[in-house]
């Protein structure tokens, strides 16, 4: 019996080592150690057994069982990594392989400069007004000091509807609207972003439509310093660096005085190159003192009151920051024009 | 207004000052200089030759070879390919070695056979603007004056070494449309000496002409002034005098119409010369026009008048518009020898209307229109008159005659120092002001830090205090005013709601893969028909006067725009077209505005083409109604707008059986569908499908603040539900009786299988649902939850003649 169990040890020591699936792992476990199996079927004999041996023959089948079954489990563990190891091979794939991107759409480019203006205005106190684009003429023009054949209203040919309702041509209105609006309330800060019309052949530099953002503030005792502040401190967060300002004269008839402000030049620094003709400088916005009669149409004392206007082009600013040439870009919707700002 | 350098320099010390440092000193001043321009193009070593002999070219029948004295020691032969050139002509020589512009070089050559050591240069060649010169000296070679003198530089002769200043003046700087103004302007900005000659009064000699003035428009013309000249000999205007105007832009045509506009250009005063043989009875009545009365202007055209134009006429008929162009009937011509010359006051607005209403811009009107100087009409008149008498041999002929109504006020104007500083921001010292006020030549008072300032007449811009603020700002310079930031009481800034909920819809569209475009507001009303808008009975708004028939009106919906976009950029063969446009459209019933038309914010959206890019795992599908239905419910989901509802619908421009209304609590807000075979297939569009829907309501319906309810704490059921039912029946229709039927236990139910075949009999589909029950304070049992699903079985094969398929 004795020898029984050696051979049978011997047996299942290798057949268990040349097992190569799971699969017979489990058949060997059955073999050898299941109800049915060879090591229960020998130990059948130990009836036949004297009984002084029979410690010493037990003793032995539980070595020998438990061994089976440390080798059974080795060999498990083993061919489970294996198992693992030629899975993992088989399912590697090339990472180079382009990925499946999701869409990824786009703002328009105006549209995404008018966010970036209206955010740094809200974080110096601006509030965002609306008005209409379809204007009367009292708003567009009247109210703000430009009476009917004022020779300014050549500055800006209208599409006009009927001679009193016309296509507003520049934000400015809102102004007034807002003025009336706030009943004398201050103070008044607000921009007013929007589409603007005039009567200009569409070509590099002009367009029948455009933008404009227009900014009003009314309080006791606001300056042109603090224009030039505000418009300063709006100007190096939008171009994200550190510039000057110039302010120039300039003519608007519901802004007195009147300025133009133009910037450092943000392509060179101001050292002088193409985009600012080697001077240096940059116009950016038309801007002043809101004039007396402005202030009054909008209910407002205006010897009590003071306040400055400014208006500025998205299209221009965003021609400036993002280097494009060419208004026209803007209205065309050309994916391939449109598809290059997809990180606004 | 272009500035000649050189003749500015006759009124204002320019010593030591170059054309660009005052372009420079102008604009910093508030007037822009545009352009800077020497006059001579890069003209070197051309001279005035004398042409001793013009004789055929032998081996050619159009070039002549010529014998020139170009004050060289031997004369030089030159070859000259000019019909007009003739011995005896004084004419522009370049030099071997000349530069002409353009980069053009003169070397000694030879032309067929002969010699030729220069050129005889046209106008052209010597950079000349030749729309402004007479044919006669831009057919052929220049013919210079007989007074030049052989061998001199020609530059100085033609007025080529000047420079030119354009000035690109704001309506508000009329003043500096003339030598004067713009001396007076100059000199304040450099502080410099001024010197404007005067011209006298000249009084008649002999037998004088009758002038009587009428005027009986009052309002438009309250100054008119005349004076006659006879005697006069026309003639062209000498070098000088021509080189001047070409100088400004204006065409030099006779001494005596020459004269006036010379006068123009100095003193900003308009001039007019009429044939005084043509004024009946020297008799001049301003009048306003009856209304259909027509003139025939010095232009040929016969201009129709209506009762606001204002005529200048001799009591008989009109001779002139006032202040726009004169009359053909009373011009200068070769034969005139005695003109009135008429310097007056015309009311801007009523030159501005007349030159508008027929199109008639001349450098006249441009200067009544803005206002003219009342203090320089009978001044502008002498200095004519004296011109006149010195270039063109006229006398006076009568005394200057003045009718006018009441007197030009003086205009005093107030500023307080205090004010100035606050308004500025910056403290401006006392003797900085007075300055500016000497610089400006204003007279000014001062008491109590209150400046009173008589404004000249020269300066009607300047009418109250901050205008005087702004003088005295722009000559200190605003380089001085510092930047600081408002201290007053401070406001927070925000979006508004509707602001904030825009740019939810843009951004999620983004991110959903969409292209936002901008289009035109301005449409043709023809590609609004195509995809017209839900609402009936409005009225696209019409321009009065649009520039393009593609720009006619303004738009009523945002579709056709998109689609256009798509087939613009199929054209340039993009792919995975998805765009979406927010803009207002205009929406009115009026015929004829009286009011304002309503704005209406509204979202429209396009997808047309495959879905994604090209993938090497294929899958490359093209858009169907149901990804963009999925786009949209995506976008309100994301706006936690509830209560929407789709209907079929046949909307023009869409597909009949694929389209739907959008409503929102059962009000159409919308639609979504295929756009039309028809219209895709003629703007060159696969299979397109579009959106568009209003964002008030949309916005109205908004949760953007959600509320927290809480996490189921028992689990739920599920059963699945097939029916077959009707093909005709509409799945929202099925989908909401199951709703209503499962009551508050059903919490959900998902359509997620539709199929028609002949397993389901012709006519039929089936769809399949799968039902979530589940209890708030219970875990439901089998029976509860069997009961309600009975109780929905039930409901729908009564309700829609339901079968349930096992």
């Amino acid at each position: 019996m004795r020898d029984r169990l050696e051979a049978l040890r011997e047996e299942a020591a290798s057949s268990i080592q040349a097992a190569e699936s799971l699969e017979q792992l489990k058949e060997l476990r059955i073999k050898y150690l299941g109800k049915k199996g060879e090591l229960t079927s020998i130990l059948r004999g130990m009836k036949d057994v004297a009984p002084e041996e029979r410690p010493v023959i037990g003793g032995l089948a539980n070595e020998i069982r438990s061994a089976m079954e440390k080798q059974l489990d080795e060999k498990e563990s083993d061919l489970q990594e294996a198992a693992l190891k030629a899975r993992l091979k088989e399912e590697t794939i090339d990472v180079t392989l382009p990925g499946k991107q999701a869409p990824l759409g786009t703002i328009h480019p105006i549209q995404a400069v008018i966010e970036q203006i209206e955010d740094i205005f809200i974080g110096m106190g601006f509030e965002v007004a609306e008005g209409p684009e379809v204007e009367s003429d009292y708003y567009n023009f009247e109210a703000l000091n430009l009476p009917k054949e004022h020779p300014a209203r050549d500055m800006q040919d209208s599409f006009y509807i009927t001679p009193e309702i016309l296509l507003r041509t520049h934000t400015s209105p809102v102004q007034v609207r807002t003025m009336e609006a706030k009943e004398g309330q201050v103070p008044v800060k607000i921009i007013c972003p929007g589409k603007v019309y005039r009567r200009d052949d569409d070509d590099a530099t002009h367009s029948h439509q455009f933008t404009q953002v227009e900014g009003l503030v009314v309080d006791r005792g606001i300056s042109m310093s603090e224009l030039n502040g505000i418009l300063l401190s709006f100007a190096e967060q939008f171009f994200g660096m550190e510039l000057e300002t110039r302010l120039r004269p300039s003519y608007f008839p519901f802004t007195e005085p009147s300025v133009e402000m133009d910037i450092s030049c943000v392509m060179c620094g101001g050292k002088g190159c193409r985009v600012c003709k080697q001077t240096g400088w940059i116009e950016i916005l038309g801007a002043g003192m809101v004039h007396p009669r402005v202030l009054e149409h909008g209910g407002y004392n205006a010897e009590r009151y003071t306040g400055f206007a400014f208006g500025m082009g998205p299209e221009r600013m965003a021609m400036l920051k993002y280097g494009i040439d060419d208004i026209r870009h803007f209205y065309t919707n050309d994916l391939r024009f449109l598809r290059q700002f997809k990180t606004l | 207004m272009k500035i000649s350098y050189e003749w500015l320099s006759e009124y204002v010390d320019l010593e030591g000052v170059t054309p660009e440092q005052i372009a420079e000193e102008l604009t910093r001043g508030g007037i822009e200089v545009d352009i800077v321009e020497q006059r001579d193009a890069g003209v070197e070593n051309v001279v005035v030759g004398y042409v001793m002999e013009a004789k055929q070219h032998p081996n050619a029948d159009k070039l002549r070879v010529c014998q020139v004295d170009a004050g060289r020691e031997e004369p030089l032969q030159i070859v000259c390919g000019a019909p007009n050139v003739a011995r005896g002509q004084k004419v522009p020589v370049a030099l071997h070695g000349a530069k002409l512009p353009g980069g053009v070089k003169i070397k000694n050559t030879k032309l067929r056979g002969e010699k030729s050591q220069g050129m005889i240069c046209s106008a052209k060649e010597l950079g000349l603007p030749e729309k402004l010169l007479p044919t006669e000296q831009t057919e052929g070679i220049l013919v210079l004056p007989e007074e030049a003198e052989v061998g001199s530089d020609v530059r100085p002769l033609l007025g080529l070494t000047d420079t030119v200043l354009e000035l690109d003046l704001t309506p508000n700087r009329s003043d500096c449309l003339s030598m004067w103004g713009t001396a007076y302007e100059v000199a304040a900005l450099l502080d410099r000496e001024i010197w404007l000659p005067e011209a006298p009064a000249a009084h008649p000699s002999g037998k004088t002409k009758t002038v009587a003035i009428e005027l009986d428009a009052e309002e438009d013309c309250p100054f008119y002034a005349a004076q006659v000249v006879d005697n006069l000999k026309l003639a062209p205007s000498p070098q000088w005098l021509q080189n001047r105007l070409v100088a400004a832009g204006i065409r030099p045509i006779n001494n005596v119409v020459d004269v006036t506009n010379y006068v123009m250009l100095e003193y900003g005063q308009p001039l007019h010369a009429f044939d005084y043989d043509k004024v009946t009875d020297g008799e001049i009545v301003v009048r306003r026009a009856q209304p259909g009365e027509q003139v025939k202007t010095l232009d040929g055209v016969t201009r129709a008048c209506d009762g606001e134009t204002l005529l200048i006429t001799d009591g008989t008929q009109p001779i002139g518009i006032a202040g726009v162009m004169g009359g053909e009937n009373s011009e200068v011509t070769e034969s005139t020898t005695t003109v009135l010359l008429e310097s007056a006051f015309f009311a801007p607005p009523s030159i501005r209307s007349t030159a508008r209403k027929l199109g008639l811009r001349s450098e006249a009107s441009n200067r009544f229109e803005k206002g003219v100087d009342p203090e320089r009409i009978v001044p502008a008149l002498q200095r004519a008159v004296q011109l006149l008498q010195e270039l063109a041999g006229g006398e006076p002929a009568s005394e200057v005659t003045v009718e006018k109504m009441g007197d030009v006020e003086d205009v005093t104007v107030q500023l307080r120092h205090d004010r100035l500083n606050n308004v500025l921001g910056v403290q401006v010292k006392p003797e900085t002001v007075r300055d500016v006020f000497r610089r400006l030549r204003f007279e000014m008072e001062e008491r109590d830090g209150v400046y009173r300032v008589r404004v000249p007449s020269r300066r009607p811009d300047i009418s109250i205090e901050v205008d005087l603020i702004e003088e005295v700002a722009r000559i200190y310079g605003y380089d001085k005013i510092p930047t600081t930031l408002p201290w007053g009481q401070q406001s927070p800034g925000a979006l508004t709601r509707e602001q904030k909920l825009r740019r939810v819809v843009r951004h999620t569209l983004r991110d959903a893969g969409f292209n936002e475009v901008l289009n035109y507001s301005l449409t043709s009303p023809d590609r609004l028909k195509e995809l017209p808008p839900l609402d009936k009975g409005i009225r696209p708004v019409r321009l009065n006067m649009p520039m393009s028939d593609e720009r006619k009106v303004l738009r009523t919906t945002l579709l056709p725009q998109l689609v256009e976009s798509a087939e613009y950029n199929v054209h340039r063969r993009q792919e995975q077209l998805a765009f979406f446009e927010l803009g207002r459209t205009y929406i009115t019933e009026e015929k004829k505005l009286t009011e304002l038309p309503q704005e209406r914010w509204e979202l429209a959206a396009l997808v047309t083409g495959p879905l994604a890019a090209a993938h090497w795992q294929g899958n490359n599908q093209p858009v169907d109604f149901f990804t963009v239905k999925g786009q949209l419910e995506m976008l309100l989901t994301r706006l936690g707008v509830q209560g929407i509802a789709y209907r079929a619908a046949e909307l023009e421009g869409f597909h009949p059986g694929r389209t739907a209304e959008v409503l929102l609590n059962g009000r159409v807000i919308g639609c979504i569908g295929q756009i039309h075979l028809q219209v895709s297939e003629a703007h060159d569009l696969e299979e397109t499908y579009a959106f568009q829907v209003q964002l008030a309501p949309l916005f109205e319906a908004a949760v953007t603040d959600p509320k927290y309810a809480p996490i189921p704490r028992y689990p739920s059921t599920t059963r699945d539900l097939a029916l077959v039912v009707h093909q005709d029946v509409p799945a929202a229709e099925l989908e909401s009786a199951i709703r209503q039927a499962g009551g508050k236990l059903l919490v959900d139910a998902t359509l997620f299988d539709v199929f028609t075949g002949k397993q389901v009999g012709e006519g039929k589909k089936s769809v399949a649902y799968t039902l979530t029950y589940r209890a708030e304070d219970r875990t439901l049992t089998d029976e509860e939850v069997n009961e309600v699903h009975g109780r929905i079985v039930e409901h729908v094969e009564a309700a829609f003649r339901a079968v349930l398929r096992q």
